[in-house]
């Protein structure tokens, strides 16, 4: 059984709108996939149809084994949470810990319940000290992992962060990478990470890049990212880092083409002693 | 128009609870012709900084109360000019320095309000003027801004700014702020939140706006590998100061120092310092293009020699 799986599916916004014509899809609990694809590709549709908040007009969407349909909706979402992009658009209550609360108190948890899960998400998060906190004055790092807090207080088996570092610094970026990979490893919590960044890409167990709809490339990041002409028919930019390996060998070094930084410099270091 | 800035402080909620030091005795110049890039982390003073730079935020200087009490006490040294303006009297005229100098703000397409994207570029226009100007030069001004920021204006004139796509939104924004002709451009982080496609594109427009339109760009940005790519100089602000004011090849050879503050390193600086742990010493400015060519004149003499 998949944690979540799209099968078949078909989504369209209205005659002449953005369409998904099929869509397969099946990660396992656990897993890790980072989605990567140029703005309008389908990413953030994607993510949309995973809980719930788009409807597929064809085929089926299961959360470990439950179909996404009407009268499973409320169970599923429960299941799938969806950290967004904007701090600022996704919290809903002034105080931190009201905040966490929302939405384990709309599911209707017990009192005593809703303070444990407010424990457990605020310190899995590394904000417990913010709990009496006024979430306009934490900054978007924080902001974005009290969001975070938000979800895994209702307990879900998957996340999915649609662009949720897109509007962070350095600093507030790594703290979400760093909660999300805790959970990923340590609570076995199924990832699905929607991004821009290469170095995030690349923490992933798999990667699938989105064009027009439809899943156009799946591997592992390193594989993903390697294959340069495909990426540039999507519309992706390629790593910077290839980009140096790619001139070099151009001018007439023979560097392979790679993603870490200490393996460039080998490559770089010998061919220039052996050139002497 | 040169930027001047000499001993500026600034205090967010003084006298209160919340009272926070956001600018502590900061002293800057920014040259005119500069592609001039601001860094340093969330919180470090470098948005209330530029934001002084078109009056958003005022000196106290420039308030009359302030200025009476500081006679009493002696001179008050804080001197920021931005060309001919003085920004610490309390004569300058905003609507003028506003004109001059263009302020992009994050995610500028979240101010797009109006009902056209015409009506939406031209409100600046129409806000910053101390005269009331004609339809037609109204229109000239909005059609050579939206081509400024390569938009088609028979494209996009008439249509609602919501319509428009993310990219594009972005740019209708930015023609909004340059449609005063501003001699200086300020924009804060103008390519977070884009695709690495969307980015590039971002500063190739900026690129251009610079050679032909303002004379001065300053950017805001947490990406090193921009400014290293783009900028002619750069200054590194940490908790209300000015730690470094230097062009980036200079700056980026100090990657000890940036790294104490918490900051971050150039792609290309990070592979010159694992090739120095090696011994190969690569002097570059720190973009891709001279870090390759300076690895392939490496090449070059070791294989002559």
């Amino acid at each position: 059984m998949y944690a979540i799986e799209f099968k078949d599916v078909a989504f369209s916004y209205g005659e002449g709108g953005f369409r998904i014509p099929k869509l397969d899809l099946a990660v396992k609990e656990g897993e890790f996939v980072a989605v990567l694809g140029h703005n309008g590709s389908g990413k953030s549709t994607l993510a949309r149809l995973a809980n719930g908040i788009l409807e597929a007009e064809r085929g089926s969407i299961t959360v470990f084994g439950t179909p996404l349909d009407e009268k499973h909706l409320y169970e599923v979402r429960k299941q799938v949470g969806v950290v967004f992009q904007n701090p600022d658009n996704q919290t809903v209550a002034s105080i931190v810990e009201d905040d966490v609360a929302f939405g384990a108190e709309n599911v209707g948890a017990p009192r005593e319940e809703i303070a444990r899960r407010i424990d457990f998400a605020l310190s899995a998060v590394g904000m417990s000290e913010y709990r009496h906190a006024t979430v306009s004055r934490l900054s978007g790092g924080q902001k974005q992992r009290v969001a975070i807090a938000g979800v895994l207080a209702l307990k879900p088996k998957i996340m999915i962060l649609d662009e949720s570092t897109a509007m962070l610094d350095p600093r507030g970026r790594k703290e979400i990478v760093d909660v999300v990979l805790r959970l990923n490893r340590e609570e076995k919590m199924t990832v699905i990470l929607i991004t821009h960044f290469v170095e995030e890409a690349l923490l992933a167990d798999r990667a699938i890049v989105m064009n027009r709809g439809e899943i156009v490339m799946r591997g592992t990041p390193a594989e993903i990212f390697a294959r340069h002409e495909e990426l540039t028919t999507y519309n992706l930019a390629l790593p910077r880092i290839a980009v140096i390996a790619q001139r070099l060998s151009e001018g007439g070094m023979s560097v392979k083409s790679t993603l870490e930084i200490e393996k460039l410099a080998d490559e770089i270091a010998g061919e220039l002693s052996c050139g002497s | 128009m040169r930027i001047v800035a000499e001993h500026l402080s600034y205090t967010y909620n003084p006298k209160s609870p919340f009272e926070t030091k956001a600018l502590d005795d900061v002293s800057l110049t920014i040259e005119e012709g500069e592609f001039f890039g601001i860094l340093g982390h969330t919180g470090s003073g470098k948005s209330t900084f530029v934001q002084h730079l078109n009056g958003l935020l005022r000196l106290p200087s420039s308030m009359k109360r302030y200025r009476e009490k500081r006679k009493k006490e002696g001179e008050c040294k804080t001197v920021l000019r931005v060309g001919d303006f003085d920004l610490a009297s309390k004569k300058t005229d905003f609507r003028a320095l506003r004109r001059s100098v263009g302020m992009v703000f994050q995610y500028p397409e979240y101010q797009l309000f109006a009902e056209t994207v015409k009506d939406d570029v031209a409100f600046g226009l129409k806000n910053f003027s101390d005269k009331k100007l004609s339809a037609d030069e109204i229109g000239r001004a909005v059609r050579d801004a939206l081509a400024a920021v390569g938009l088609d204006y028979g494209e996009v004139a008439n249509k609602s700014p919501f319509d428009l796509s993310g990219g594009q939104k972005r740019r209708a924004a930015i023609a909004g702020v340059i449609v005063t002709k501003p001699e200086v451009l300020i924009l804060d982080e103008p390519a977070a939140g884009l695709d690495p496609l969307g980015k590039r594109e971002l500063m190739e427009l900026l690129h251009r706006l610079h050679k032909s339109w303002c004379k001065t760009v300053v950017i805001v940005s947490h990406d090193m590998d921009e400014i290293a790519e783009n900028c002619t100089m750069s200054a590194v602000f940490a908790e209300g100061r000015v730690v470094f004011s230097l062009p980036p090849k200079e700056l980026f050879k100090r990657h000890e120092e940036l790294e104490r503050l918490g900051l971050d390193i150039p792609l290309t600086a990070k592979l010159c310092r694992a090739l120095g742990a090696r011994g190969v010493n690569v002097d570059c400015d720190f973009t891709v293009e001279g870090f390759v060519r300076a690895v392939l004149a490496l090449k070059e003499k070791g294989g002559r020699a």
